[in-house]
């Protein structure tokens, strides 16, 4: 792993003149591709939260003219009343940008990309050429899922689950035509991207860590990008071949998902396949794909939290211990979403007890959190605060889970808004904090200024109130019974007392996206016009903050940074100050701790 | 009342957008040191006030949906013979819930704010405490070995259909957007069906096998009629997507799956009338038809129709994803004494008598 350390010199292409094109397009260097990465994934935040904003004003104020629907869905909001098939398309694209492409390449693709060689000691990636194509296809795959908005008969609205027999049969829903082809083309080469980037991370941490750098002494943002990219390899190719099973199912007749149907007044030929045998496949992925999502943002929170409160993180092995125990948890507990699917309920009891069992290292992991906090010396900085966000909505949303993940109970709300609530806090808010927590503290690394503090605050305050204003009333109105999905709830007189919640659950909504203009302002202002950053400005002890703030190819103008040391050693005894970095030798007599 | 929210959001947008440009100005004016959007030790104050006040949010919004949303009728005066034990299983499961988020909450907030940076304060170098970490693995652990254990229970005694104690057997066949139901007659047998047997000319609409003698005296419904007191199994067929039957009064669910044929079992205990006649449920209705009165007034004033006023039925609800109507798939569920059962059921076609001939 050190010998190429040493050999940097192929690396040092001063001399090889850059033009536009390989700086900021086709570039190969792991920094830009990261700064690529995190820009579609704004985008495609954006185009997610306007969708989810139009959905909760539809809530509030069923079938009534509305001049954003007109201006921005056009013939899909005739004289400005939504209409019911673009409800449901909203309903699905928002879902599979929001997990996908934003949570999953946004967050995981932009911080991977930065950190894992910068922490671990690293001139690039092990394959820039591959990191590359990565986020090429990504962003293709990006272009694709947006452009079905513009096809004919509307953009997949199966959700973003895509049960068969729905997401099969044109004649079953106008959006499972060639919107549902988009679909599933953009996903195909999505995953394809997404296992390209995962590949490269797990080589590149296996590899190209310096000398010094063993697995202990990694900061806990490496393990746990090196465990989702594990993850994502191993679940990753079953959804694919779920897709490429359905295209057969929609284009060539055959019948893996499909049998006995009769649809429009005729039988289709379809016979002996099972709607069931694609939830299995879908959801092997879907599952894991949570934590795919969520595991990134835990390890940037674990190691901002360490950072600002200047403590070493609190069980740093019990971190690294539940980190993989979740991985290993999030790829058997899958049937948790089938409880209700016709599955064999004795099937429903095993999935029952491994869902509750993942209650046990998430309580450690936010445990630990807490613990970090204590007696530190907290410095607020909008990340900290993001970081803190993030352990609260995960509590709260995580907590929930364990109704969810109990089959008895999950009968009743399964498929209410309580899911909805339950995992948007949970993963949805918490790996958004995670992801804007990564972004506040890394903005000097990527752009070398700083992100407006001030502007920071009102962005966290305004985000976390309104966070819980929408999500948490959200719980009750799923006890209520109030199924997801529905395009307005006028149909049930029941429902009726529920309109009040949903109204004041859209202002909170409508507040909340509002106040990502702030954020968004201050994103792109400063890559102009913020603050020149310090080489460290957060005083933090990892590799990255010994590269130069002016970004070089080959991270360090000279050798390679040994480390001698892990990565948390915040307010150590016997030092001057409250950081000592990773590439400070021991002083004669000091012991490095037996973590 | 929706132009007035429009009105309030708008407002509530120019005066974000107010904020941000004027304090944007401000920091221009700052010096051009980076380090100065590092937190300060007044950041440190402000924002850990801050955390209290947020803890105090969150407080205060847990106690507003437990007040005002929490009176849960579908989580409370279950209607199954099951509900009871699902429902305390439910109560159990949120008191925990509800202790773990007040601690956890509190002290992660209250440390925040407790401990906040200040200038030359040196943090506590802790890194590691075995004895800790094993309490806060073990303690979880013992909570949910209940949990799972008592959710174990309720769940094999929910879905283990007792077939000896004679279930009334009825099929829920769902189409979009539609619910039928099909009762097995005199004999308790469905009679044999696939879709590739429907026939619409003939009207037989849920593909009901004509020469299968078990499907002659088969009933074919558009409403859900249960004796109450009798175990009732549904069969739940589908003839083109997934569908799911969802019936929140009885804490019933299942899927309704083309090529396969899923089933779900319970006792319904209250009739619809008495379930119209407890507090709770009079309550509510009488709340519903308030809304429901003012919401007519202002589309009367439009030149619409009034609002009928609501009476409480059990419903059966679509609840997966079936396409455009999705969200009006329901089917109306009546439970009354045995002796109106049987005088409704009378009244009823048999299958082999609505079949048109051609």
């Amino acid at each position: 792993m050190s010998a190429q350390a040493d050999t940097h010199d192929a690396h040092d292409d001063h001399h090889h003149k850059e033009t536009f094109i390989t700086k900021y397009i086709f570039s190969i260097d792991h920094k830009m591709i990261a700064k690529q990465y995190l820009i579609t994934g704004t985008i495609m935040g954006v185009i997610g939260v306007i969708m989810s904003l139009m959905m909760r004003m539809q809530i509030a104020w069923p079938e009534e003219p509305n001049v954003i629907f007109e201006a921005l869905l056009g013939k899909w909001a005739p004289d400005g009343v939504m209409d019911a098939d673009i409800y449901l398309a909203l309903v699905t694209i928002h879902g599979t940008i929001m997990v996908f492409f934003v949570l999953t390449a946004g967050l995981s693709g932009t911080f991977s990309n930065l950190l894992i060689p910068l922490q671990i000691g690293a001139r690039d990636m092990a394959s820039g050429f591959l990191n590359m194509v990565s986020y090429w296809l990504f962003f293709i795959s990006s272009v694709i899922m947006v452009s079905s908005f513009f096809v004919e008969a509307g953009p997949a609205a199966a959700g973003w689950t895509i049960y068969p027999p729905l997401s099969a049969l044109p004649m079953a829903q106008g959006g499972s035509g060639m919107g549902m082809t988009l679909w599933l083309v953009a996903m195909a080469i999505f995953i394809a991207s997404s296992l390209l980037g995962s590949l490269n991370y797990v080589v590149t941490v296996i590899n190209l860590r310096t000398k010094g750098m063993s697995m202990t002494r990694l900061p806990l943002t490496i393990w746990a990008f090196f465990v989702t990219a594990i993850i994502g390899i191993v679940s990753f190719p079953v959804l694919l071949s779920a897709a490429l099973l359905l295209i057969m199912d929609r284009s060539f007749g055959t019948s893996f998902f499909l049998s006995d149907i009769f649809i429009q007044g005729e039988v289709l030929h379809y016979q002996g396949g099972s709607p069931v045998l694609f939830e299995h496949l879908f959801w092997f992925l879907g599952h894991p794909e949570v934590y795919i999502v969520i595991l990134p943002a835990m390890g940037l929170v674990s190691e901002i939290m360490a950072t600002n409160s200047r403590k070493p993180i609190f069980g740093y092995r019990a971190m690294i211990t539940s980190i993989l125990a979740i991985a290993f948890l999030s790829t058997i507990v899958w049937g948790h979403h089938m409880f209700i699917s016709g599955m064999n309920p004795f099937l429903g009891s095993v999935f029952t007890f491994t869902t509750l069992l993942i209650a046990i290292p998430s309580a450690v992991k936010a445990f630990n959190w807490i613990t970090t906090i204590w007696k530190g010396n907290i410095q607020m900085n909008p990340a900290m605060l993001f970081s803190i966000g993030f352990v609260s909505t995960f509590i709260t949303g995580g907590l929930t889970g364990i109704i969810l993940g109990d089959s008895a109970l999950d009968i009743n709300v399964h498929d209410t808004y309580f899911v909805i609530a339950h995992f948007h806090l949970v993963m949805g808010i918490s790996a958004l904090y995670g992801m804007f927590a990564g972004i506040y503290h890394w903005y000097p690394k990527m752009f070398g200024r700083m992100l407006n503090k001030k502007l920071g605050y009102i962005h966290f305050w305004i985000t976390a109130i309104c966070a819980y204003g929408v999500f948490f009333p959200m719980h009750f109105i799923g006890m209520a019974g109030l199924p997801r999905r529905y395009y307005t709830n006028s149909n049930f007189p029941l429902f009726d007392d529920l309109a009040d919640t949903n109204q004041i659950i859209t202002i909170f909504a409508l507040v909340g996206g509002v106040a990502q203009l702030i954020y968004l302002w201050n994103f792109f202002s400063s890559i102009f016009y913020g603050k020149k950053a310090v080489q460290n400005p957060w005083r933090a002890t990892t590799l990255e903050w010994t590269t130069p703030v002016e970004h070089i190819h080959g991270n360090w103008p000279g050798e390679i940074p040994h480390v001698h040391r892990w990565s948390y050693d915040y307010s150590k005894p016997g030092h001057d100050v409250d950081f000592v970095m990773q590439n400070v030798p021991l002083k004669e007599g000091e012991e490095e701790l037996q973590h | 009342m929706t132009a007035l929210l429009s009105i309030l959001v708008l407002v509530f947008i120019l005066v974000a957008i107010w904020q941000m440009v004027k304090i944007f100005d401000l920091t221009q004016s700052d010096s051009v040191d980076g380090n100065n959007q590092v937190a300060n030790d007044k950041d440190n104050k402000l924002n850990g006030y801050l955390m209290i006040g947020f803890l105090a949010f969150i407080y205060i919004i847990t106690i507003w949906s437990f007040v005002e949303l929490g009176d849960l009728p579908l989580m409370s005066n279950s209607a199954s013979e099951h509900g009871p034990g699902v429902d305390s299983l439910m109560i159990i499961s949120m008191v925990v819930i509800f202790i773990v988020q007040t601690i956890t909450q509190f002290l992660l907030h209250y440390f925040a704010f407790k401990y906040r940076g200040e200038k030359g304060k040196k943090a506590l170098f802790y890194a590691d405490n075995n004895k800790l970490e094993a309490i806060w693995t073990i303690i979880p652990v013992i909570v949910l070995a209940v949990l799972i254990i008592q959710g174990l229970f309720t769940w094999t005694t929910i879905m283990n259909v007792n077939e000896d104690n004679d279930p009334l057997v009825v099929e829920l066949y769902a189409q979009q957007f539609n619910w039928k139901a099909r009762y097995s007659g005199a004999d308790n047998t469905l009679g044999k069906a696939n879709v590739r047997l429907i026939d619409i000319d003939r009207a037989n609409i849920l593909g009901v096998d004509e020469a299968d003698p078990y499907a002659q005296d088969d009933i074919i419904t558009s409403e859900l009629h249960l004796p109450v007191g009798r175990p009732v199994l549904f069969k739940m067929r589908s003839q083109d997507v997934l569908h799911s039957a969802y019936m929140p009064h009885f804490r019933a669910q299942m899927n309704c799956v083309p090529g396969m044929i899923t089933q779900f079992g319970f006792t319904p205990t209250v009739t619809t009338v008495d379930m119209r006649d407890t507090p709770e449920m009079k309550d509510k209705v009488t709340n519903i038809n308030k809304i429901r009165v003012d919401k007519s007034k202002a589309l009367v004033a439009k030149g619409e129709e009034a609002l009928e006023p609501y009476t409480f039925d059990y419903l059966l609800l679509c609840n997966k994803i079936c396409g455009k109507s999705h969200y009006n798939m329901q089917m109306k569920i009546i439970v009354e004494t045995q002796e109106e059962y049987d005088a409704w059921i009378r009244t009823q076609k048999e299958f082999k008598n609505s079949l048109v001939n051609n």
